[in-house]
């Protein structure tokens, strides 16, 4: 087996919220092509983490970052002031809590992406999206409709058509903040089955507190708490036989 | 990469000029409300004298003062205060705290939003109809004040209702957990709490009360006024009397309007004037109603 | 015990009719309209007044054509959206999205001062600061005209135009936008694409309560405007609209009861169906968006 290769190296990653401290610390390899989840009770951190990926953190006032995170493979460092946060974004995609497709059509949500970066060419519009919501396994369920809004869609379908707008600019890394807790059974379960699907082409963080979820997806596993991690590496082991006392007490449901 | 990189820059370029437009149409308002205010000071400043506020209209310009002007917006605002308040914030105390959701409170609820959009004119011939000819108060003071009234209502009503419905919840199950009635609970909790907002509102409504024209013009205010209204005191029993209420008027906003109207400068030199403290008052009202809103919003913390 | 209980209701029927009483309004508004403008119709033939584009009802021989005061309204009401609508839309974009907080909590309460300006000031502003300062770059632009009135009443509901649709912005929940950021738009791709046809019905909401505004705009237009009623789309020349009308006959000593009384009446209620077509409009325009969503 070939040894897996780093896509992002957090190297001692602080993160303060004006003058709260919500991360301490932090050192990870996210690995290529592979699914890192990241676990911990609310309030641990966990997508503070996430959103320091792609620099989210910049929307708002006083919030400052120490440390580092390097991209591979050219080795930039995507937290640094010196990077521009909305190049970072155009690299690194992300799926959020509660679907949130834009006001337009299912089409224009796919397109958006590539709007953004000026692409306006009709037919690379219409192949991206093809491509995209067939990757989000959407596309035999809208093919007939992409000119109807988005709203129109179940929660599920809109969560999926979110993943196609993700996927549509060919992300270096795709992040997934707890993308199904706003769903029902059937839809988490096709969503989940679409990450282990997207994990072949495609580096996946995904930020859950539904343990399970964390077991059936991912390689990887931090567990996060009070902004540190307490424990990494792979989900198997993290679920069989963690190494911290903490951790076990958090997988076998004793706090949470 | 580099592309990405040229059409990145690109965009935030577009965004920044934008920055600069979306600036500039914020600023231009405010930039025409200082030229405003200047250009009305320089206008009218020569005429702004002791002399100006105690003196009655009169044909020779350097005469003319505002006395019967002043002193009427005064009485009419205080005839339209004492008309509205109670009544809208009774209204909006009952759409608030007692209305049920039916159709009765609907209809009402949409009412008062259209009448809020309607031009202050109509109701000045809503009143010209209603107030003069109907009920017979003639062109007086009182018609003016309920004119005013009838314009503000709306405003009262839902600035009321608003600083009702910023009340949270608990603060009401907590009265009636104690055992008070409704009204025990609108008195001691639900009206003292939300007295900030409601006065920020009638003051606002006021303000806008005291610059408004158009209605008053068409009850027929007069433009031309040498005396003042009856005293509200008297010396014989019983001392006071109802009789100015009935008196013909001229208010402020009246004055300039006329003055303004004439051809000849001097006259526009007083309407500048007359102008300059217009806008003070307005300014001294709002300026009032922003440092309520803002003392009120840092003494009650939910 | 039972006393309270009384008390109680005694208290609520009060309450219940202050709050009535803002039907009462609407309704005397409408009766006082129809009834003095039903007089009117019985003198003077609905068609004439509709279709007729001299209004003369003071001189001999009267004449009771609408058109002029429909055309010198919307007219003004025009120039006045030409100003409002991107300025207003404009500064809202700004303040809600690229303001900081600080800036936005200072800069909102002085811009609703604008709307706090008495009219009969701006009225004054128009006639004898911004025509003169106009007529020198537009040659034959008049002492009165349609122009400077317009743009007056353009910058005076700004606030209203803004504030609405700010308020309509900030509204758009915050997943939404971040949903936008993380795609790597700027903060004009956002606002652009994505806020404001999220805010859509709301700022819709704002453009008509500014027109309804500028419709029925009064001081400014019957101070500078110049009260003659031209059949005219030329912003250069003097205009009358259906409120500066009722004020120059309000201002006349005109006998109650008279055509020329009735005559306000009838322009009051064309006013008032003009403004009352706007806020249907509105009203229907918003249902129509929220079913889309």
């Amino acid at each position: 087996m070939v040894r897996d290769s780093i896509k992002a190296e957090v190297k001692n990653l602080n993160f303060f919220y004006g003058n709260v401290q919500a991360l301490k610390n932090i050192n990870l390899d996210i690995l290529e092509k592979r699914v890192t989840a990241l676990i911990g009770p609310s309030g641990c951190g966990k997508t503070t983490f996430l959103r320091c990926f792609n620099r989210m953190h910049d929307l708002y006032p006083h919030n400052r970052y120490e440390g580092s995170i390097i991209l591979k493979p050219d080795d930039i460092d995507i937290i640094s002031p010196n990077i521009d946060p909305i190049e970072v974004r155009m690299r690194i995609s992300m799926v959020f809590q509660k679907p949130n497709p834009f006001p337009k059509t299912i089409f224009e949500n796919v397109a958006y992406g590539l709007r953004v970066r000026g692409i306006s060419n009709k037919k690379v519009l219409a192949e991206v999206v093809e491509k995209s919501l067939r990757g989000a396994a959407l596309w035999d369920e809208v093919k007939d409709r992409l000119d109807k809004p988005a709203f129109d869609l179940s929660g599920g379908q809109q969560q999926r058509l979110c993943i196609a707008r993700a996927l549509a600019t060919n992300p270096e890394i795709l992040l997934f903040d707890e993308p199904t807790s706003a769903l029902d059974p059937i839809a988490t379960s096709k969503i989940e089955e679409l990450i282990v699907e997207l994990k072949n082409n495609v580096t996946i963080i995904i930020v859950t507190h539904n343990m399970q979820q964390a077991a059936r997806v991912s390689e990887y596993t931090a567990f996060m708490y009070l902004g540190e991690i307490i424990e990494y590496g792979k989900t198997e082991k993290i679920f069989t036989a963690p190494s911290e006392k903490l951790t076990e007490e958090y997988i076998t449901g004793r706090f949470g | 990469m580099n592309e990405l990189k040229k059409r990145i820059k690109y965009n935030k370029f577009l965004s920044s000029i934008f920055l600069i437009i979306g600036l500039l149409s914020t600023l231009v308002g405010l930039f025409l409300l200082t030229v405003l205010f200047v250009d009305l000071f320089i206008d009218g400043y020569p005429r702004l004298t002791y002399k100006f506020l105690t003196s009655f209209p009169s044909r020779i310009p350097e005469k003319a003062g505002i006395l019967s002007a002043w002193v009427g917006s005064f009485l009419i605002l205080f005839v339209t205060a004492l008309a509205a308040i109670p009544i809208g914030v009774a209204a909006g105390i009952y759409l608030e705290e007692y209305g049920r959701k039916n159709w009765i409170t609907n209809i009402i609820e949409i009412n008062i939003a259209n009448l809020a959009g309607v031009p202050s004119i109509v109701y000045g011939l809503l009143a010209l109809g209603l107030f003069v000819y109907f009920f017979k108060f003639g062109e007086s003071i009182l018609t003016g004040g309920l004119t005013l009234a009838l314009l503000i209502l709306p405003m009262v009503i839902m600035a009321t209702r608003e600083s009702i419905r910023a009340i949270p919840n608990s603060i009401r199950e907590a009265s009636y957990a104690l055992g008070a009635t409704k009204w025990q609970t609108v008195q001691w909790h639900i009206f003292p709490y939300s007295l900030g907002g409601i006065l920020t509102g009638i003051i606002i409504g006021l303000s806008r009360a005291i610059g408004e024209t158009a209605p008053i013009i068409t009850v027929g205010a007069l433009t031309f006024i040498a005396f003042l209204p009856s005293p509200p005191i008297t010396s014989d029993f019983p001392f006071l009397s109802f009789k100015w209420l009935f008196d013909p008027f001229t208010a402020m906003p009246i004055q300039m309007f006329n003055w303004v109207s004439r051809p000849q400068k001097e006259f526009q030199v007083n309407a500048a004037a007359a102008g300059i403290i217009l806008m003070i008052m307005t300014l001294i009202m709002n300026g009032l109603a922003i440092y309520i809103r803002y003392r009120f919003r840092k003494k009650i913390k939910w | 015990m039972k006393i309270k209980k009384f008390k109680e209701r005694i208290i609520e029927s009060l309450l219940f009719i202050c709050a009535v009483s803002s039907i009462f309004i609407t309704l005397s508004i409408v009766v006082v309209l129809s009834y003095e403008t039903f007089g009117f119709f019985k003198e003077i033939s609905i068609v004439e007044f509709l279709t007729g584009t001299v209004w003369t009802p003071l001189f001999e021989p009267p004449k009771f054509g609408i058109l002029p005061l429909v055309t010198g309204t919307l007219l003004t009401t025009f120039i006045a959206l030409l100003v409002a609508l991107p300025l207003g839309l404009m500064s809202a974009v700004y303040l809600s999205e690229y303001a900081p907080h600080r800036l936005r909590e200072t800069v909102k309460p002085i811009l609703e001062l604008l709307a706090a300006v008495p009219t009969v000031v701006y009225g004054y502003f128009a006639l004898l600061f911004l025509t003169p300062i106009l007529q020198k770059f537009l040659t034959e632009l008049s002492g009165f005209n349609a122009l400077s009135p317009g743009i007056i009443i353009g910058i005076m509901i700004i606030p209203y135009v803004s504030s609405v649709s700010e308020d309509a912005m900030r509204a758009v929940p915050m997943h939404i936008r971040e949903g936008s950021y993380a795609m790597g738009a700027t903060k004009f791709q956002t606002a652009f694409k994505v806020i404001i046809p999220s805010a859509f019905s709301g700022i819709a909401a704002a453009f008509l309560i500014g027109i309804s505004r500028a419709v029925g705009e009064t001081m400014v237009v019957a101070i500078a405007a110049g009260m003659m009623p031209n059949f005219t789309i030329n912003p250069y020349e003097p205009v009358q609209t259906l409120t500066a009308y009722i004020v120059q006959v309000s201002l006349g000593d005109v006998p109650h009861g008279s055509i020329e009384y009735k005559t306000i009446f009838a322009a009051g209620m064309v006013l008032f169906m003009m403004t009352l077509i706007f806020n249907i409009i509105g009203f229907w325009l918003r249902k129509k968006i929220r079913e889309a969503y």
